[in-house]
């Protein structure tokens, strides 16, 4: 909003929001982007350190939490206000669960050490940097109140569930040609789900962001690309019964 | 009907829709105080069995709308009125209309608790007595009875009848107040900040009293409170400097407001 608050620590109040919503957003792509580099570097040691800084993404979803609730209480807002209070404690679930994946990926990725190197690994990394965009355009449609920017990235999310579920598909194939890769296989297809779950989160802020700039939600369904609900596996080339 | 409606800017008719059938009806209502004008044609419906709050800065002409319901604005010397304000479809400004036999149709309470100085009783008998409502005591003490029942005294008072009606707590003088409106049978009551003079938990009872009573009356409400306006009405109506800028259902003026200066103010940003 171009115009101040008369009482200026109410304004104090919503930029201090704003700014941990911002950091929270910054560590959680950041230990996506880590949490990925783990695992194609194989690194146990630094998948560790993921896991250990999800911490400090919790302490501020309890920050904003915090902040949140004596904000309704103490300052009652309306209109923008309140949309601004109720759509922060609600990206901040958002941006806390992207956190909890990337930890995830880095538990995987320490099981996967001594995993052989499959061959489609190349796709998460793709997949895992088009999610990080995504992240990073609705955190600034956030910032800015640029509901156009967020409605953008909320399309885009459409082909990380292409590629979720092209992984799908090349992942069982690996399964069912050796039964040695069904372990790592697994891992990954959890990874690339995780991913995948995470753009869905981008979107949810997206979506929060339209709220926060139009005053209602949105009435539109999102284009799904993610068609693995419907995928089974090719059928095997003999059978027992055959 | 329907004429009249595309004539006048959307933003400014709490147009009646769908709901309730419209009780008071403004329209292109002017307010003029010797030279300065007050309000500037005013276009509002007020539905029927609905708390319409008015709300706005100082000054910005809220109070002068709600006086303008039961004229008290003829008593204020100098003070001109234009356009068309209509109660059930009858104009409140035509030259034959009794005014007296107007306001015990369109009941009043003030910012202040104004009890008379009379006993709890006498404060609610007051206006049947005038209006000649009771043919005996019985029927009056049965009004009474009933209006003090109606604004949640009844139990409080039911052995002091006979006290003086300034004896009692402010919260309690305000629902005799509120007991005096109603025992004249009105359909509209206006009230003129009824809490701004009250604690929070008289101001709570009020507000429930409002919520109950609105089944039969229909209800306006000044208020500085915009949490006050947001808890106990169904529409609102935004006044700015003289003009109504914006009204609508109550949800929607305190989550999207339409106007710039409707979210200026409720958000606490008005410059």
């Amino acid at each position: 909003m171009a115009q101040d608050h008369i009482v200026k620590s109410f304004d104090d109040e919503l930029a201090k929001l704003t700014q941990a919503i911002a950091q929270m957003g910054g560590l959680a792509e950041a230990q996506l982007e880590a949490s990925i580099q783990a695992l194609t570097r194989h690194d146990p040691e630094y998948a560790a350190s993921i896991v250990k800084a999800d911490k400090r993404i919790d302490e501020l979803e309890y920050q904003v939490g915090n902040l949140a609730v004596r904000m309704l209480a103490l300052r009652q807002p309306m209109a923008s206000d309140l949309r601004e209070v109720v759509a922060a404690l609600k990206i901040s679930s958002d941006l806390e669960r992207i956190g909890d994946y990337a930890t995830n990926i880095a538990k995987r990725a320490i099981a996967l050490v001594e995993a052989p190197t499959i061959s489609t690994l190349y796709v998460i990394p793709r997949m895992a940097q088009l999610v990080q965009t995504l992240i990073k355009d609705v955190l600034d449609a956030y910032v800015a109140h640029d509901a156009d920017r967020a409605m953008a990235a909320w399309q885009r999310d459409e082909e990380v569930d292409a590629m979720y579920t092209s992984l799908f598909r090349e992942l069982l194939t690996y399964m069912m040609e050796d039964p040695r890769n069904i372990g790592p296989c697994t891992h990954l297809m959890f990874i690339a789900k995780n991913i995948e779950r995470m753009g869905d989160h981008a979107t949810n802020v997206a979506e929060l962001v339209y709220f926060l700039v139009h005053g209602h939600a949105l009435d539109q369904t999102r284009p799904k690309g993610d068609t693995t609900n419907v995928v089974v596996a090719p059928r095997a080339q003999t059978s027992a019964h055959e | 009907m329907a004429a009249i409606e595309t004539l006048v800017p959307p933003a400014k008719v709490a147009a009646a829709g769908a709901g309730s059938p419209v009780t008071v009806e403004a329209r292109d209502v002017n307010v003029y105080y010797g030279e300065k004008q007050a309000l500037k044609q005013v276009d509002l419906d007020v539905r029927r069995h609905e708390v319409t709050a008015l709300i706005g800065p100082s000054g910005c002409g809220k109070s002068t709308f709600l006086r303008c319901i039961n004229r008290m604005n003829d008593v204020i010397e100098g003070c001109r009125v234009t356009g068309r304000i209509s109660l059930d479809g009858e104009d409140i400004y035509d030259s034959d209309l009794d005014v007296v036999a107007l306001r015990a149709r369109v009941g009043m309470v003030f910012q202040k608790p104004n009890p008379f100085p009379k006993s709890v009783y006498d404060n609610v008998a007051y206006g049947p007595r005038i209006h000649g409502m009771a043919a005996n005591r019985g029927e009056l003490d049965e009004i009474v009875a009933n209006s003090l029942e109606r604004a949640g005294l009844l139990k409080e008072v039911r052995d002091r009848l006979n006290d003086p009606g300034t004896g009692l707590s402010g919260g309690q003088q305000q629902r005799l107040c509120i007991a005096r409106a109603i025992a004249v049978n009105p359909e509209v009551i206006l009230m003129d900040e009824p809490c701004s003079a009250l604690d929070p938990i008289a101001t709570a009872r009020i507000e429930e009293l409002i919520d109950e009573i609105r089944a039969n009356y229909t209800i306006v409400i000044v208020t500085h409170s915009m949490q006050q306006a947001a808890r106990v009405s169904q529409r609102t109506a935004f006044f700015h400097l003289g003009e109504l800028v914006e009204a609508g259902d109550t949800p929607e003026i305190f989550t999207s407001p339409r106007d710039r200066r409707t979210h200026g103010y409720i958000t606490g940003r008005f410059g």
